[in-house]
């Protein structure tokens, strides 16, 4: 498990995989996001914090456009994915979603097998040529899902016949079968006990040397062990954003600092 | 309003095995409430118990038949004159040829066993046996030119008049008013019935024989509106599942919410509340009147019946729909599937079951629909057999069950009252059928998520 002390942690700095400006997000007349300016880099963790409702969630979804499928949201300003503007007229969100992958809050596999759940997004994208390919993908997003040595006998069984953490942790594989470059996770581990949490939060920290993971959270340990950036979201705005190690021992804005030692959220 | 107390100081608490008063009171009002279920419950059982005997008791009769048992002589002397057993010339002679051969055998089995009788001539046997006998033996003797010169037995329908006799629909004293029939019939019905010459027996016709003139009750059957029935659900099954599915599903997951779709949406709510008489004056006008389609054909019975279980359909595609929880289409989204792969790879296997069960029980509303038949005409009077007059099927002028049934429940004789009765059975485990089904699809492709 990731034990370093904060203030050992190594942050460097790397090139921006997605950088957001002036993103406004509303619900019918409920403004959700305001304003908000991120720069979001490859091959990094990261985490965002903040009281309930403040629009971690929301502004998650902005990011893989999941956001369309709600018909009363509207979302302004600018998300450029490698320099190219994912609210594009000519964008195609599918394409999108699978450079972007999702694991969302409650976990939600498919009423099919073990193996037909993993196998999906690979197929659909083409991703192997034969049985023997999607097979060897399946093993390896079950692998890297830490879920592997539990589910290796009964890949024929329905997923949705595991347990909640075995449940999420088969969503992650999921998502990571298709080989997003960036892969979000809405409190993957709210379902989970400490042992699973433990193993998702290792499986993070060693996705980061591929994707660049962003994470929303309630622990603020979990946010800082596994994160490099961490972003602060308070009633729609973005209040601080700045190296984990930073925000959690030495916060500019007071309202993070109030929060981080639970004094409001 | 709970009822825990909210006073400021706990009231003493009693014993746990005595009961208060408002736990008594509660327990008072719990049980009045199970027994005017159970009230209810045992008021429907007792009317639906009521249904079914009487359903029972007035039409299982109609699947027994009084049938005669008679060998006749087939005279070569009536039915080949040349001698030559041409079919061709054989045809020439009509059912009225072959009428006094049948009167004779019957009259030779009143001499055989020595049944003493004031009827002494094989004329007066005519009241005993159906009209459609003749038919029966000229059909045979026409397929087999050489059963000609020799006496075949033949079990032919007995008339009506006779069957209600045996079946206790036919009183003594009534039969002075009946032209049809004497008392002097009724007493060599009871001889015969004793000679062992006369019986009632299962009469598969009637599930399977065609419908039959207003003269000849016992030979009429539900067989051929059956198969207008079953033209009709195919054209219902094949227009109105997948229009209806489809309508769902892009109301239910693509179109946008707004006020048109709004508008929609409470227009097939109203239009499952149309009285099914109004869909009936809507087909005549468009499908017959408009688009000459026509009359009395289960092709314009189907589209009668489809539009009237469009909004059944679609309102239950729409629940099942509705039913499949949002978290399996942002999953499939998330992987980067799209809207249609989403709803084709997971939404709509899991909705399947669902929509299975709406649609059967859409086709039973139809099956068991009568008003808007008789608006289109399909009260078609067939009475030939399948498969002659039904070979195109669709476009055949043919009649369905419940129409049938009106039918015969309008015509004057009694005897098709017993027949209204039977067909009412049939109609009746058809829809029990397809319900049972539904519900077994129900229960097999439950699923868990
Ligand atoms: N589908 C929706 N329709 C309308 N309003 C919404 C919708 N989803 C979220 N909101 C509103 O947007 C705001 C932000 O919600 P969001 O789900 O992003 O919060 P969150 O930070 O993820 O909270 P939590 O930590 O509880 O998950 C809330 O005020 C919420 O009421
Ligand atoms: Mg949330």
């Amino acid at each position: 498990m990731n034990d370093m002390s904060l203030l050992e942690r190594r942050v460097d700095t790397k090139d921006t995989k997605i950088s957001a400006r002036k993103v406004q997000v509303f619900y019918g007349d409920t403004h959700a996001i305001k304003d908000v300016d991120v720069d979001i880099q490859d091959k990094t963790v990261t985490a965002f914090i903040g009281p309930s409702g403040c629009g971690k969630s929301t502004f998650l979804r902005c990011l893989n456009r999941m956001n369309d499928t709600i018909d009363i949201c509207r979302v302004t300003g600018d998300i450029m994915l490698d320099g190219e503007d994912i609210y594009d007229r000519r964008v195609d969100p599918v394409q999108l979603r699978a450079k972007v992958g999702m694991v969302f809050q409650k976990p939600n596999p498919f009423p099919k097998s073990i193996y037909d759940n993993v196998a999906y997004g690979p197929k659909i994208h083409g991703l192997a040529k034969n049985k023997a390919e999607l097979d060897e993908i399946v093993e390896k997003a079950l692998r890297r899902g830490a879920i592997w040595n539990e589910v290796k006998d009964r890949l024929h069984a329905p997923g949705t016949g595991l347990s909640g953490g075995q449940q999420q942790r088969l969503c992650i594989a999921r998502a990571i079968a298709t080989e997003p470059e960036v892969l979000l996770m809405d409190e993957p581990c709210s379902a989970l006990d400490p042992i699973a949490t433990a193993q998702v939060e290792e499986l993070i920290d060693e996705l980061r040397q591929s994707y660049s993971v962003v994470i929303v959270t309630h622990s603020m340990q979990q946010a800082a062990r596994v994160s490099q950036k961490t972003a602060f979201f308070h009633l729609g705005n973005l209040v601080e954003y700045d190296d984990t190690s930073t925000i959690f021992t030495n916060p500019s804005d007071p309202r993070t600092e109030s929060y981080i030692t639970g004094r409001i959220g | 309003m709970t009822d825990a107390s909210m006073g400021a100081t706990p009231a003493a608490k009693g014993s746990l095995t005595t009961e208060d008063a408002r736990t008594k009171k509660r327990n008072a009002a719990e049980k009045r409430f199970q027994m005017y279920g159970i009230a209810a419950i045992g008021a429907g059982l007792f009317f639906l118990l009521v249904l079914l005997v009487s359903i029972l008791s007035s039409g299982l009769g109609a699947f027994q038949q009084t049938f005669i048992e008679v060998p006749v002589y087939l005279d070569p002397a009536k039915l080949d004159k040349n001698g030559n057993r041409d079919p061709a010339e054989m045809a020439k002679v009509s059912t009225f040829g072959y009428g006094p051969l049948i009167e004779q055998a019957i009259f030779a089995q009143v001499e055989a066993n020595g049944i003493a009788t004031p009827l002494d001539s094989s004329k007066d046997m005519k009241a005993l046996i159906s009209a459609s006998a003749a038919a029966q033996v000229r059909d045979v003797v026409l397929a087999n030119p050489d059963l000609v010169g020799e006496t075949v037995s033949f079990r032919m329908l007995a008339a009506s008049r006779v069957d209600g006799y045996l079946k206790g629909r036919v009183q003594r004293e009534d039969v002075a008013r009946d032209k049809n029939i004497d008392a002097e019939h009724l007493d060599l019905t009871d001889a015969f019935v004793d000679a062992g010459i006369v019986a009632k027996q299962f009469n598969i016709d009637f599930v399977i024989g065609a419908d039959a003139s207003e003269s000849r009750p016992e030979q009429a059957g539900l067989g051929v509106s059956m198969l207008g029935s079953l033209f009709m659900m195919i054209v219902v099954l094949v227009l109105a599942l997948p229009i209806g599915v489809a309508a769902s599903i892009y109301l239910e997951e693509f179109a946008p919410q707004n006020r048109w779709t709004d508008l929609i949406e409470v227009n097939i709510s109203n239009l499952a509340a149309v009285p099914s008489i109004v869909f009936g004056i809507l087909g005549l006008a468009v499908f017959i009147q408009f688009a000459h389609l026509p009359q009395s054909a289960p092709l314009v019975g189907g589209l009668v019946l489809t539009l009237m279980t469009l909004p059944t359909i679609i309102i239950s595609t729409r629940a099942s729909l509705k039913a499949v929880p949002p978290s399996i289409r942002d999953a499939a989204l998330g992987l980067g599937a799209s809207r249609t792969q989403s709803v084709f790879h997971h939404v709509l296997p899991l909705a399947m079951p669902g929509i299975l069960t709406g649609t059967i029980i859409g086709l039973a509303q139809a099956l068991g629909e009568t008003a808007p038949l008789l608006l289109i005409g399909m009260v078609g009077y067939i009475a030939t057999n399948y498969p002659d007059g039904l070979a195109s099927g669709f476009m055949d002028p043919n009649s369905a069950m419940p129409a049938q049934i009106y039918e015969w429940a309008k015509r004057a004789d009694p005897a098709y009252y017993e027949r209204a009765w039977g067909g009412i059975i049939i109609l009746l485990l058809f829809l029990m059928t397809m319900n049972i089904i539904a519900i077994i699809l129900r229960r097999r492709f439950e699923r868990r998520w």
